[in-house]
């Protein structure tokens, strides 16, 4: 057994004491305010956060992160930018990134993980590398503490679930339902699915996320997950001027309603 | 050592490129591909209904046609592969056959294709209402607008096309936008990639169910050459998938094989290796992995990627591939028409303007070359006034 980093340490203790995670998605590079939108998630209940480093070709993103990439991206942001930004924040929650593998690829692997670790960023969620393409990542991110969040989703098979669960850290990432990130009118029964496989095989705190879209929706993921990641409708909040105050709004509906259960 | 071009391993591996990037969601779906595939093609009746489709209904085999007129303008020997007179008038219908077949095999109903000239798009309508499948064609937007007959023909044949707008809006993000697609309804859907491109087994799939073309070629050539073989064997490279077929005809000869890049999407000349639409290979990216947009005449060469398989054949030295800028390919595109009576698509004439620029220097007077005539031309047509107007 490895030994849980600062993000999975986090989240079970917070998960100990009875709560369910919350944990929302922002796009690293989104207007001027975006490091005061996670200090504000995180006041308003936020126990972790993913922060999105933008890429070109965003597959797994619907078209409201498509827009929200698009613009942080024609706003001029790097990856660079970005991860210097986060090791000047102390959010006071442990911070994963969320980006595409590429801007991962060809910034090296042992650069790119030893940047974020300087930088305090605990984990790294990678959703177009499968376990299967991760070792040369995974080397590097181990050797230097960063926690990589695998991802499963509903079409995986028992065999690689159960591996995917093993080399995952921080948390296990269930993909909710069959389709890219989106605010979707209601919760996709996949989602409570994928859940129960989760829990049935591993102990590390299971977090459902892609089509989360209200803090309904949260709770009833949450009948079986440990928590939740919600992306687009913070985003959708953003790209519509809602700023840190908005952001900070929303996530507190999302805490209210899954203390309230 | 594995045969060049030959059977790339579980994992879909050419050397350091290749593989799968993938999100999970569609792993299941890969290896279920890579099943599928794997027992179709070692399937005698798979084999025998392609090939019977191949010859009653794509009109297979394709002629070589030995070009008189213009071996004595450029001073070597040339010969064409005539690609453009398959049914659907590109090589891109012998992929699709070849998927079809797949998806009803898998028992899937529908397919949905990228595609950038819009032959890919045509040829995966083709086959789609030969089969009775429900379709639908991802094109960006400015292609929609250059590739306008191609739109009409898809809508004829019963597809929908649905027009891309994000990003650079041309064949990368079609490509982008079939994935998302696929990963939403992959349970029913087969996603028909029209070139040897993205996540294992497509690579080697497509380039299996495009050897039919370097198969037929060099029992032609032998006929041709007294059993022997070209020098030089040339085709145009967007993700590379009719450069594929007729190298893999030849890939065991001595035949120098050349691949001819759009300048503005040569992504072996200018890019360097990173991992994009579910493979790594060479790709035009900046600094910190950003992918670049690529920019070419030809919506088929509008891609910043390039197929593994390609990136490996390049790196270990069998194949070259260099670039050839829009003027060359305007040239050649006029030059073919008048000496041969053939007017070729804007793509395969990147082949023909690499040759026009090479004979007499690389390519030594005298030698013998064959050339993948991809397509036909008319497509590009309606481009092609717009920019000659009164220069013709
Ligand atoms: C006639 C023709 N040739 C070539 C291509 C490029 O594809 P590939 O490199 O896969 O052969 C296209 C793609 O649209 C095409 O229509």
């Amino acid at each position: 057994m490895t030994e849980a980093g600062p993000l999975e340490t986090a989240l079970r203790r917070r998960r100990a004491e009875g709560a369910k995670l919350l944990v929302p998605y922002v796009t690293g590079g989104l207007g001027q305010d975006w490091p005061a939108v996670i200090e504000a998630v995180v006041a308003a209940g936020a126990d972790a956060v993913e922060v999105g480093i933008p890429f070109s070709d965003p597959v797994m993103d619907g078209p409201v992160i498509q827009q929200a990439s698009a613009r942080a991206l024609a706003g001029g942001t790097t990856p660079g930018a970005i991860i210097d930004t986060l090791g000047r924040l102390r959010p006071g929650a442990p911070t994963a990134v969320m980006t595409y593998y590429n801007l991962i690829f060809r910034g090296g692997h042992r650069r790119m993980a030893s940047l974020l670790a300087d930088a305090g960023v605990a984990g790294a969620i990678l959703p177009d590398l499968p376990l299967d393409e991760s070792e040369d990542w995974t080397a590097a991110a181990d050797h230097f503490g960063v926690e990589t969040v695998m991802l499963a989703a509903p079409t995986t098979t028992d065999t690689r679930l159960a591996a995917i669960c093993e080399r995952s850290r921080g948390f296990v990432y269930g993909v909710g339902l069959m389709g890219v990130t989106g605010q979707r009118a209601a919760l996709a029964a996949s989602a409570s699915i994928m859940a129960k496989r989760l829990k049935a095989v591993t102990d590390k705190p299971v977090l459902i996320g892609v089509g989360i879209s209200t803090p309904d929706q949260a709770v009833e993921a949450c009948l079986e997950a440990d928590g939740v990641v919600v992306g687009s409708a913070l985003i959708r909040r953003l790209l519509d001027g809602g700023g840190p105050e908005g952001a900070a709004e929303l996530v507190a509906e999302f805490r209210a309603a899954l203390d309230a259960g | 050592m594995a045969a060049v071009m030959g059977e790339p391993g579980p994992q879909g591996r050419f050397g350091d490129f290749g593989g799968r990037y993938v999100p999970e969601s569609l792993v299941e779906a890969c290896d279920e591909l890579d099943r599928e595939f794997r027992s179709a093609w070692a399937d005698p009746e798979f084999r025998e209904e392609y090939e019977r489709i191949l010859a009653d209904f794509a009109g297979r085999p394709t002629p070589v046609t030995e070009c008189a007129r213009l071996s004595e303008e450029l001073g070597v020997r040339v010969l064409l592969k005539r690609e453009d007179l398959a049914h659907t008038g590109s090589h891109k219908i012998n992929n699709v056959v070849g998927q079809a077949l797949l998806t009803r095999r898998m028992g899937k109903h529908r397919v949905i294709a990228e595609t950038g000239a819009g032959q890919h798009g045509v040829a995966t309508a083709t086959a789609a209402a030969l089969f009775g499948l429900e379709c639908v064609v991802y094109m960006g937007e400015v292609d929609v607008e250059r590739q306008a007959l191609n739109v009409f023909r898809m809508r004829l044949l019963g597809a929908e096309v649905r027009p891309v707008a994000s990003g650079s809006r041309t064949l990368k993000d079609a490509v982008n936008e079939a994935l998302r697609e696929w990963v939403a309804t992959v349970e029913t859907t087969h996603y028909c990639l029209g070139s040897v491109m993205g996540p294992h087994p497509f690579p080697w799939m497509v380039r299996e169910l495009q050897r039919v073309v370097g198969t037929e070629a060099n029992e032609q050539c032998r006929r041709l050459l007294d059993g022997g073989h070209p020098d030089v064997v040339v085709a145009c490279v967007g993700g590379g998938s009719n450069a594929a077929g007729i190298f893999s005809g030849f890939a065991d000869t001595d035949a120098q094989l050349v691949g001819v890049e759009a300048a503005g999407g040569a992504a072996i000349g200018h890019g360097v290796p990173g991992v994009v639409h579910g493979m790594k290979s060479y790709l035009l990216q900046d600094e910190a992995g950003q992918v670049a947009e690529a920019h070419s005449i030809s919506a088929g060469l509008d891609y910043p990627g390039v197929g593994p398989e390609h990136a490996h054949l390049a790196a270990t030295g069998r194949a070259r591939y260099e670039p050839v800028d829009d003027a060359a390919v305007l040239d050649a595109f006029q030059l073919l028409s008048r000496t041969e009576g053939i007017i070729p698509a804007f793509e395969s004439a990147h082949a023909v303007a690499w040759l026009m620029r090479e004979a007499g220097r690389s390519v030594p007077r005298g030698s013998t070359v064959l050339i993948n005539l991809s397509g036909r031309g008319d497509k590009d047509a309606a481009q092609a006034m717009d920019l000659l107007g009164d220069r013709l």
